[in-house]
């Protein structure tokens, strides 16, 4: 059994399949796909609501029980069956083919609007040449008289963001029009995901060199800024003072299984991808255990800086909101400058108030609470572009620390964005879907071409509605759902002795009753239960979105919306078509073997793998 | 003399009524703050009555700039109400004659237009050196003729667009060595008469682009 394989294994290896240069390349573009933006943006924001250093917790407990197996398992069999996602799964059994059709659906969309958040990135970028930087001011109206009241009433940073950068609309019904500006870096954006993917994985092992490596780089160059910036070390008792209460809400469990599943990018074949352009010997079992422990010390290493300078924007804007009251103190009762001081502010208020409580109420003086601004913890686009961009105002040489913020997040979405076009093209060129006249530098232009332009949705006035619509009903369900199915089928239909047959001519050993026990066991019923878990969630929550309606009576709060009934009925399509072709295929090889016999076992996929059981053949196979 | 007496005192009331009073100060005056420790920090200086002297003369000034006929003097400048804050009231009488006071928008419109001068005599600020009532014109936007995002822009989209040409060309360059050396070897293969293994070329598995393989094994199927 073991010779007859070697002897394919010898067939394959004169196969030109590309190959990565060195083994750092293939765990660097793992790495950089792994660890993303949401491992600046999200983890911290997890680990601060659900009660800092208690949050760990559930988290590695979700990493060594679901994302290792996962992660493992999906490198292994990558690696043993050198395909694409599609490829891969056709190869264990042809009624499968669709959990690879999923998997290249999802991330082509998922890869739609993951760029148009680096086309974002981009555009802060290119802004941040300036002095003053345009975040930190509000623009005057027509008449010059005034600024404008839109920001006026919220904050400098929120309209940037908001009507200058995407010019929003109140609702998601009204469309706008294209923002020429994000249709520049959008086109940008994706020109340089096609410059890293021209030659395949020969420029990308390149690229990532640098896209992997220099986030870690800014990160540290923060660490030590941040930790020299006043109130960072509030900001970083407040992260990670654990609040062991928070174990007992399953909420922190579901996010935490959440979280590390789509922290490690599984389920989106990208992962199959680059694992099958490795020697057939090659320790996939480290690889996977060092990829996912990287991925979760970044997260907790990014939440640090993080932290530290949400520390001290909290920090700035109770001194600030101090300052505030002080002076109106000083100028209503016209007392001697710097007399008031922060330091004995409460001591003035409360004699001032016993003696002239009138005076004190007519002044509204704000209520500056230090841990109420802790507490406006933000995670996504809001901590990127709001609080930080505000952040970084408050530090000296800001245009710096801007450029240097938003070149990582570029590099950290870049390495991830390999991963997710990888997911698309790996599998079309390995079944040969591609006419052999057509080279591979221009199906990759065309791919980027047509990704361009499908992503303008989010280019204009609603594309930000649309984004999050994109990012909560793709990138969630429709992944746990792969996952599970691909899961199931290399315990069922593969075989778990096959499989470890393989794990040991890859790596010279058998896999552990660790790993045994987990892909039997205990990830699938994990996958299952979350899964569950959170449709169950999502469907008790009503279908709202926060909108920014500068008419609304309350601005600049968030309006909350409800989604009208079409945007919902695309919310569910986006849920469900990725995994449609799942049940689709098998079907469909179901009706082809029923109504043909005979003709189904010669009518076998072309791209044919000794380890099919269909593949046992007399004559030999070129 | 009697009439002199009497006049004196039914004028007496009208000298003696105070400029210093709300209503007077409310309709022609008005309230000035200055934070000194706020802008200078350790470099303030104290306010005395100098200071005072020099804010009367910057204010003539101001109103004589603004007027440019009338002589303006510091004596005409009448300040009231001072505090510890540094705060207090401050009037203009006409310098012709002394009973009558400048109406508030004259004012307004004297300290509006020189109101730079005024900041920079005491080293302050629009925000430190606060007239009560009236506002400071605001800066306008600093304005580009190309806005600095898009030169930004251009250069990057030129170096990725220059990379992307430089390497299609450099692609395509070695596509058509590599069926140019494929060509060559096959003529010398038919003249040499040559038979290999499976009856393909060794060479051409050679020479293969380590690509995703499809153009060579159109060539290949030739043979």
């Amino acid at each position: 059994m073991a010779q007859r394989r070697i002897q394919e294994d010898e067939r394959y290896e004169t196969e030109d399949r590309p190959k990565w240069d060195n083994k750092v390349q293939y765990l660097l573009t793992c790495v950089g796909f792994a660890v993303g933006l949401g491992n600046v943006w999200r983890f911290p924001y997890l680990c601060q609501i659900y009660g800092g250093g208690a949050f760990l917790i559930p988290y590695l407990i979700a990493l060594v029980f679901e994302g290792l197996p996962l992660l493992y398992l999906e490198l292994a069999i990558g690696q043993s069956l050198r395909q694409g996602s599609i490829g891969v799964w056709n190869s264990i059994s042809p009624y499968l083919g669709g959990v690879g059709v999923a998997s290249m659906a999802v991330s082509f969309l998922v890869g739609l609007f993951y760029n148009t958040i680096l086309a974002w990135v981009l555009w802060y970028f290119f802004n941040s040449f300036q002095d003053p930087l345009p975040w930190s001011q509000c623009p005057l109206n027509e008449n010059l008289t005034d600024y404008v009241e839109e920001c006026v009433r919220g904050t400098a940073a929120n309209y940037y963001w908001y009507r200058v950068t995407l010019n929003i609309t109140p609702d998601i019904s009204s469309s706008g029009s294209l923002q020429w500006w994000l249709v520049l870096s959008l086109a940008l954006a994706w020109s340089i995901v096609y410059i890293c993917f021209i030659r395949g994985i020969e420029t990308v092992g390149k690229a990532v060199y640098v896209t992997a490596t220099f986030p870690y780089l800014v990160l540290t160059i923060f660490l030590v800024r941040a930790l020299t910036l006043p109130g960072a070390i509030d900001g970083l008792e407040y992260l990670f003072t654990p609040d062991w209460g928070v174990l007992l809400n399953p909420q922190v469990w579901l996010d935490a299984a959440t979280q590390i599943f789509f922290s490690l990018s599984l389920a989106f074949g990208g992962l199959i991808a680059f694992a099958s352009y490795n020697p057939r010997k090659n320790n996939c079992e480290r690889d996977a255990l060092l990829v996912g422990c990287i991925n979760s010390a970044t997260s907790l290493y990014a939440s640090i800086p993080i932290f530290a300078i949400l520390g001290f924007k909290a920090t700035t804007n109770f001194n600030n909101c101090i300052t505030s009251n002080v002076l109106k103190l000083t100028n209503e009762f016209d007392i001697a400058e710097k007399n008031i001081t922060a330091d004995n502010y409460d001591m003035w208020l409360k004699t001032l108030n016993t003696s002239h409580p009138d005076r004190i109420n007519s002044l509204e003086l704000r209520e500056c609470n230090l841990k109420r601004f802790m507490d406006q913890s933000v995670s996504g686009t809001g901590l990127a572009f709001i609080v930080f961009t505000e952040a970084v105002i408050e530090m000296p040489a800001s245009q710096v620390w801007a450029v240097l913020f938003f070149i990582m997040l570029f590099s950290l979405g870049l390495s991830s964005m390999f991963g997710n076009l990888e997911g698309v093209l790996t599998p079309l060129f390995d079944l040969h879907m591609v006419p052999s006249w057509v080279p591979k530098e221009l199906f990759t232009g065309i791919i980027c071409m047509v990704s361009f332009l499908v992503a303008l949705i989010f280019t204009m006035g609603s594309g930000n509605y649309w984004l999050e619509i994109f990012n909560s009903y793709v990138g969630s369900v429709p992944l746990l759902i792969i996952a599970f199915f691909e899961i199931t089928s290399v315990v069922v239909f593969y075989g778990m002795k096959r499989f470890s047959e393989d794990i040991e001519f890859m790596t010279g050993h058998r896999p552990g009753l660790f790993w045994h026990l987990c892909w039997m066991g205990v990830s699938p019923l994990m996958l299952l239960v979350v899964l569950v878990a959170y449709v169950v969630v999502q469907v008790q929550v009503q279908p709202q979105y926060p909108t920014w309606n500068p008419s609304y009576t309350l601005f600049p709060e968030a309006e909350v919306k409800p989604y009208p009934d079409w945007v919902f009925a695309i919310c569910v399509m986006l849920s469900a078509v990725p995994v449609v072709p799942i049940p689709l295929v098998a079907l469909y090889h179901l009706i082809r073997r029923l109504t043909h016999p005979e003709q189904h076992t010669r009518d076998e996929p072309h791209v044919s793998n000794p380890y099919d059981n269909k593949a046992f053949s007399s004559e030999p196979q070129l | 003399m009697w009439v002199w007496i009497v006049c004196l005192l039914t004028a007496a009331p009208a000298l003696a009524e105070p400029l210093c009073s709300k209503e007077v100060c409310d309709n022609y005056g008005y309230k000035v703050r200055i934070s000194i420790k706020t802008a200078l920090g350790d470099k303030a200086y104290e306010w005395n009555e100098s200071e005072m002297f020099l804010f009367r003369a910057t204010v003539a000034f101001a109103m004589r700039r603004y007027t440019s006929d009338e002589t303006y003097n510091v004596s005409d400048i009448v300040v009231c109400n001072k505090t510890a804050r540094v705060s207090f009231w401050f009037l203009v009488t006409s310098p012709a004659n002394t009973a009558q006071l400048v109406p508030r928008g004259q004012v307004e419109a004297a300290v509006r237009l020189s109101r730079n001068r005024i900041n920079s005599a005491f080293l302050l600020t629009d925000q430190t050196l606060q007239f009560v009532g009236i506002l400071p014109t605001l800066a306008p936007p600093i304005s580009y003729d190309t806005p600095p995002w898009l030169i930004v822009f251009g250069v990057v989209m030129g170096v990725v667009c220059a990379g992307i040409i430089t390497l299609l060309l450099s692609t395509l360059l070695k596509r058509t060595r590599s069926k140019k050396n494929l060509l060559e070897t096959e003529e010398e293969e038919d003249r040499r008469g040559s038979i290999t293994a499976n009856g393909r070329l060794c060479e051409s598995l050679r020479e293969k682009d380590p690509g995703r393989g499809h153009p060579d094994d159109v060539h290949l199927s030739k043979l």
